[in-house]
């Protein structure tokens, strides 16, 4: 039982890490019907501001608390500005091309990212200083969860909560769910949709800088390529939950970190991915928009 | 028929004389050649040219004594850039100036390009780099030796370690599903169940870049296992010992030379303390690598770099089977080769059917305060 236990921690860590890179894929597919394929980079770019930010400032001797905050905040803004910009740069100019272009000028701007950092910063795996401590509360369960799986999950629940509240009972939520539903009726009615799509890049790659700041804290190191291959679990993840759905992201990343999990825990790690994807599979044969998604005209 | 049948055999037979009497030729000649192959420019020349000075410090030696059977030694030096298509190119022109003995290649993919050339010759080749296990476990090269320890040996130290200076008995075994790492952990498990002291509670192997290892790490501690063997590359690495710090596993961590690596420590930090690794063989305590150091700092007047100690050995022993074999055939040689022991600065070696060096091996290596020291 207590092996059950230990596994279901390690699974809802793993779906939380997940989950809070999913979000950010689907709340862009939800508006403008793109899957965002650089959102993975700015995860890394994240991860990256957060660590620059926290080596200066305990440089200088700031306490913990102080560098947790001020190296979020950093990261926030910095992948925020980034996620504007691209969206700008690369998909606004496509916005009614084929849907074919603005993917591969997606594609691209993650190729493009990717080098950059490699360039500009290293290609060598960095230390991700430890932002998150271990809580003296938690020793005694330390075993099957620790801290930062705590405040991994935590803030998983936390944004899934506040991100659905916006766009439930926010002005600028009601237009988002607007702007999904009919762009040029958005339009007609004094919507300003470039602003809100602007609005939608940064809410989601904020998101993406606090999933780098935790998630490169769990693991303890970072560098350029993290980005690719978190993106495609966690996009994987948005699409078994019904992509543009927002619990459905977290469900989904959720199931397939459980699914993970319990593989290499009754099974064997070296078919985690098998089990994942055959799950996959499965679920979009029986429901081809994933758990929750919902006919087409309402996303978000 | 029959003439231009028996002429084709003469002229064969001509053939095959000429052949078999060119490298007696070139033995009649007043010099012995000797041949030194490996990256000489270019960004890997950091390999190839601690061997090469090694090579030259000890012939200059033997010629200041008046040489081998009185010759003298006489060295050719090619470049082959670690590239195989151009260590080919480099073997061709190594044999058509008539070396008699080959002192390289420094990479494994370039040694096994132009191994074919050099068996086709019959030259004795001595490499004191390559480790691929091909070179000497598929019998393919009859002519090759190298007084490095194969990649294959890492896995019985390992478990060797583990076993008899950890006493350490019930075993994870884990690996990241690659090329390196898979080879290493299937033959630790081979070693231990044919060993039988040990046991294998757990063999796995894991997806490099997962972001997260913290199923596997319980999986470990379900299995009992008192000591984790893994076969990849350090970034693997520090996840594991970090998450098994975090689920506060008492588990011993037991790894390769993919491991034993600074970065490991770097990005490890703390986790890595305690970590052992296996990592090429600890020289530092040998008066004769101390010597040939000395040697080295005298004629440059800088540090030798990589290899250097175990090129400086090859060329000893190379040297020595020439002079105690009175010839440079390939038969000849490699019977001094096997049977008699040379003191080197790789330790006193001789060699194995297969063309390794019988004493060199791998070192366990512990980090201990933030440092790989060797593990006693």
């Amino acid at each position: 039982m207590d092996y059950f236990i230990e596994l279901l921690f390690s699974g809802l860590t793993r779906g939380s890490i997940y989950a809070l890179i999913a979000l950010g894929y689907t709340m862009v597919y939800g508006i403008i019907g793109l899957i965002n394929f650089a959102h993975g980079e700015i995860y890394m770019i994240g991860a990256f501001t957060a660590f620059i930010v926290a080596t200066v400032l305990s440089i200088y001797g700031f306490p913990l608390v102080a560098i947790v905050i001020i190296a979020g905040v950093a990261a926030v803004v910095w992948s925020s500005s980034y996620g504007y910009t691209i969206e700008k740069i690369a998909y606004k100019p496509l916005r009614y091309a084929p849907r074919l272009s603005p993917l591969i000028s997606a594609i691209g701007m993650s190729i493009f990212l990717q080098n950059y950092i490699l360039l500009a910063q290293t290609s060598d795996f960095l230390p991700f200083p430890r932002l998150i401590p271990d809580f003296p509360f938690m020793e005694p369960i330390a075993h099957i969860v620790g801290s930062t799986d705590l405040v991994i999950l935590v803030t998983t629940f936390v944004v899934m909560v506040v991100l659905t509240f916006i766009i439930k009972f926010t002005l600028i939520g009601k237009a988002m769910r607007a702007t999904s539903q009919d762009r040029a009726m958005a339009t007609l009615v004094g919507i300003n949709v470039n602003r809100v799509i602007s609005a939608t890049f940064i809410i989601g790659s904020g998101l993406a800088a606090i999933g780098g700041l935790l998630i490169a804290s769990h693991i303890g190191q970072i560098n350029f390529y993290i980005g690719f291959l978190a993106g495609i679990k966690a996009f994987t993840a948005a699409v078994l939950g019904g992509i543009g759905s927002i619990p459905g992201a977290v469900l989904g990343s959720l199931i397939l970190g459980l699914t993970e999990s319990f593989a290499t825990g009754y099974v064997s790690s070296d078919y985690e991915d098998v089990f994942a994807f055959s799950l996959l599979v499965l679920i979009l044969i029986f429901k081809p928009s994933g758990l929750l998604g919902k006919a087409k005209n309402e996303k978000v | 028929m029959k003439l231009t049948v028996s002429g084709k055999f003469l002229s064969t037979a001509a053939c095959v004389m000429l052949a078999l009497s060119a490298p007696a030729l070139s033995v009649a000649g007043d010099t012995i050649k000797f041949g030194i192959a490996g990256p000489h420019s270019g960004d890997l020349a950091s390999y190839g040219l601690p061997s090469a000075a090694a090579a030259k410090l000890v012939i200059d030696k033997v010629n200041a004594n008046g040489g081998i059977n009185g010759k003298k030694i006489e060295i050719l030096k090619e470049d082959d850039v670690c590239k195989p298509e151009i260590a080919t190119n480099t073997a061709t022109k190594l044999v058509s100036s008539g070396v008699e003995v080959v002192l390289g290649h420094i990479c494994s993919g370039a040694t096994i390009a132009a191994m074919p050339i050099y068996k086709d010759a019959g030259i004795l080749v001595m490499s004191p780099s390559a480790t691929s296990d091909e070179l000497t476990y598929s019998g393919r090269y009859p002519n090759f030796f190298r007084t490095i320890a194969p990649n294959a040996m890492q896995s019985p130290a390992m478990v060797d370690f583990a076993i008899n200076k950890l006493g350490l008995k019930k075993i994870a075994i884990i690996h990241d599903k690659g090329d390196y790492g898979k080879p290493l952990a299937e033959g630790a498990k081979t070693y231990v169940e044919k060993n039988g002291k040990g046991q294998v509670v757990l063999f796995e192997g894991i997806t490099p870049g997962a972001m997260d290892y913290s199923a596997i790490v319980q999986k470990i501690k379900e299995s009992g296992a008192e000591v984790v063997i893994f076969g990849g590359y350090h970034p693997e690495a520090s996840k594991i010992v970090s998450i098994m710090n975090k689920k506060r596993l008492k588990t011993k961590f037991v790894s390769d030379d993919g491991v034993k690596d600074d970065t490991f420590i770097k990005v490890a930090g703390e986790d890595a303390e305690g970590v052992y690794a296996a990592g090429p063989q600890d020289n530092s305590a040998n008066p004769l690598a101390l010597k040939a150091k000395e040697e080295h700092k005298a004629a440059f007047n800088s540090d030798p770099g990589a290899f250097y100690e175990g090129a400086y050995a090859a060329t000893m022993t190379m040297l020595n089977a020439i002079e105690k074999a009175g010839s440079t055939k390939l038969e000849d040689l490699k019977k001094v080769l096997q049977s008699e022991k040379v003191d080197t600065p790789v330790g006193s070696i001789n060699f194995d059917s297969k063309g390794d060096a019988i004493g060199v091996g791998f070192s366990m290596y512990v980090v201990e305060k933030g440092k790989y020291v060797v593990a006693k």
